[in-house]
């Protein structure tokens, strides 16, 4: 991996650390394909129960990579392999966490919105500037922006590239947590270690239902849901869960 | 470098930046905004200085604004004075109040309007015996900025925020220390001294942990005690990978002074 530092600093937890300062970061080709291939290694690896991503204290992810984006005319955009890149990270079954300092713009932001739960260090500043290009955020910055923090919102900072604070995020849902920059990894780092001890088919029924929500109508959300809930009964953690709780010990969780 | 409007000086880790337009009270025109503010950008990147004082030349500290840039014109239209509080005095107040290193203001003379709240906007004030403090704005028709409103309530108490900012009359150093508006007064003769010996101390204590220190009691004005409390945590787990807490600690062991690098 070129673009991209992998280790994992806690039991369970995987953090991929982009790579690229001297572009700020900029997600080219090959740092997407770089992350893309990575996350569908971890799919796989059972010891892996979250990720988290994180750029560095000054910048996560300042943009797409403009030298790329200029070469690419109506006909090769149509064959672009980023669209796949991106939906490889989007089906990412695991929980994915970012923590975000510093920049996040372009698709350094679309980034972030892939992200299930996002933390932001105080320096943390969202942008969609694509419009001060004469183009439209094209990895569903109009369209998970929109959802999370509404039409309003979402038009204006899509139609103006205007800067969006730490503070201003996490007022309308972009991310759960300000942390001071230098700590905004060590906490993501800690949230995943938390969310790695839990059950695994459990955390993974819940980011399915939760990423259902955009797709579904509340009554079809629901019964995938109670399906969700039925299934679960089947699982031995569940019952471990249940026997940890009333005998007053720590649940010892294995994803059976 | 040269500039027009002040006076730059870097000395034992001190930066000094003096006001020099002492003949128009050292008020603030564009040129003066820029180099003040490109000074003090410097200088909060530059880990050679490790405190910054802010004096000025002349009888008076700053007048504010420079109202000759402000002719009105009766027939014209209004003027936008928004437009420079925007561009200029908002970015010089978050400048100060942001700068990661402690920021001394030595108040001279007079220190009116914009010129007073600058001046309040500092970590430490100190004023000679004979300066002043006048929120000159309600004079004019006009409201304190430059942090006024946000400075003063905080510093004073509400009543006494009111009185300053709605009867704008001259307050005297003496009673400014009385208000808890400013830290110290000091003789006219030896301003200029005692402000290079506080900073010359600051420049050699743990920089880095000030800078907390700062951060933190900013945030304290906003923050309920619950958010605070976990501030101050998350302040004190980046102070303690400091190597000037490693060398303070130390040094306390070794029973020696200990010597601070500001990281």
């Amino acid at each position: 991996m070129l673009y991209i530092k992998i280790n994992s600093p806690k039991p369970g937890v995987v953090l991929i650390e982009l790579n690229r300062p001297e572009k700020r970061n900029a997600l080219n080709n090959a740092t997407l394909q770089d992350i893309a291939t990575c996350l569908q290694d971890l799919e796989t690896d059972v010891a892996v129960k979250a990720v988290v991503i994180t750029g560095n204290t000054e910048c996560f992810a300042a943009g797409a990579d403009l030298n790329e984006l200029a070469q690419l005319d109506v006909v090769s955009i149509q064959q672009d392999q980023r669209p796949l890149l991106w939906k490889k990270i989007d089906e990412f079954s695991k929980p994915l966490i970012m923590a975000v300092n510093g920049y996040a713009f372009g698709a350094g932001f679309e980034l972030a919105l892939h992200g299930d739960i996002v933390l932001t260090g105080e320096n943390a500043q969202f942008a969609l500037p694509e419009i001060g290009l004469g183009m439209l955020p094209g990895a569903g910055g109009t369209q998970r922006l929109a959802r999370l923090v509404g039409q309003q919102l979402t038009m204006r900072w899509a139609m103006t590239g205007e800067m969006i604070s730490a503070q201003t995020a996490l007022q309308h849902g972009i991310s759960s947590q300000i942390c001071p920059a230098g700590l905004t990894m060590q906490y993501a780092l800690e949230l995943a270690a938390k969310i790695a001890k839990q059950a695994p088919l459990a955390i993974r029924a819940i980011k399915q239902s939760l990423k259902s929500i955009h797709e579904v109508t509340l009554s079809q959300g629901l019964k995938l849901e109670r399906q969700h809930f039925v299934w679960l009964a089947a699982t031995q953690d569940r019952q471990e869960g249940i026997n940890a709780f009333l005998e007053k010990r720590k649940p010892e969780f294995r994803g059976m | 470098m040269d500039y027009q409007t002040i006076i730059v000086e870097e000395k034992n880790a001190v930066g000094y930046l003096t006001f020099n337009r002492p003949k128009q009270l050292n008020s603030f025109n564009e040129i003066m905004h820029q180099e003040v503010s490109k000074v003090i950008k410097t200088w909060a990147k530059d880990n050679q200085i490790r405190a910054v004082v802010i004096s000025a030349e002349g009888r008076g500290f700053c007048a504010g604004q420079d109202l000759n840039d402000r002719v009105v014109d009766p027939n014209a239209d209004a003027p936008d004075l928004g437009l420079s509080i925007e561009k200029y005095y908002n970015p010089l107040i978050k400048l100060i109040t942001e700068m990661p290193k402690p920021v001394i203001c030595a108040v001279n003379g007079v220190a009116a309007g914009a010129g007073a709240n600058i001046a309040l906007a500092c970590d430490i004030v100190i004023a000679a015996k004979s300066a002043s403090f006048i929120q000159a704005f309600c004079r004019l028709g006009l409201v304190p900025d430059s942090g006024g409103t946000w400075f003063l309530p905080r510093l004073v108490g509400r009543a006494q925020a009111m009185g300053l900012a709605m009867l704008g009359d001259k307050i005297l150093a003496e009673r400014a220390v009385q208000l808890g508006m400013i830290w110290q007064v000091v003789e006219d003769d030896q301003l200029q001294a005692e402000a290079k010996k506080l900073a010359e101390h600051l420049a050699q204590q743990p920089t880095y942990g000030l800078s907390l220190i700062k951060k933190a009691i900013h945030a304290a004005a906003d923050n309920n005690l619950d958010d605070q409390l976990i501030l101050e945590r998350d302040l004190q787990r980046l102070a303690g990978r400091s190597s000037d807490y490693k060398e303070g600690v130390q040094a306390f062991m070794q029973k020696r002074t200990p010597e601070y690098k500001g990281c």
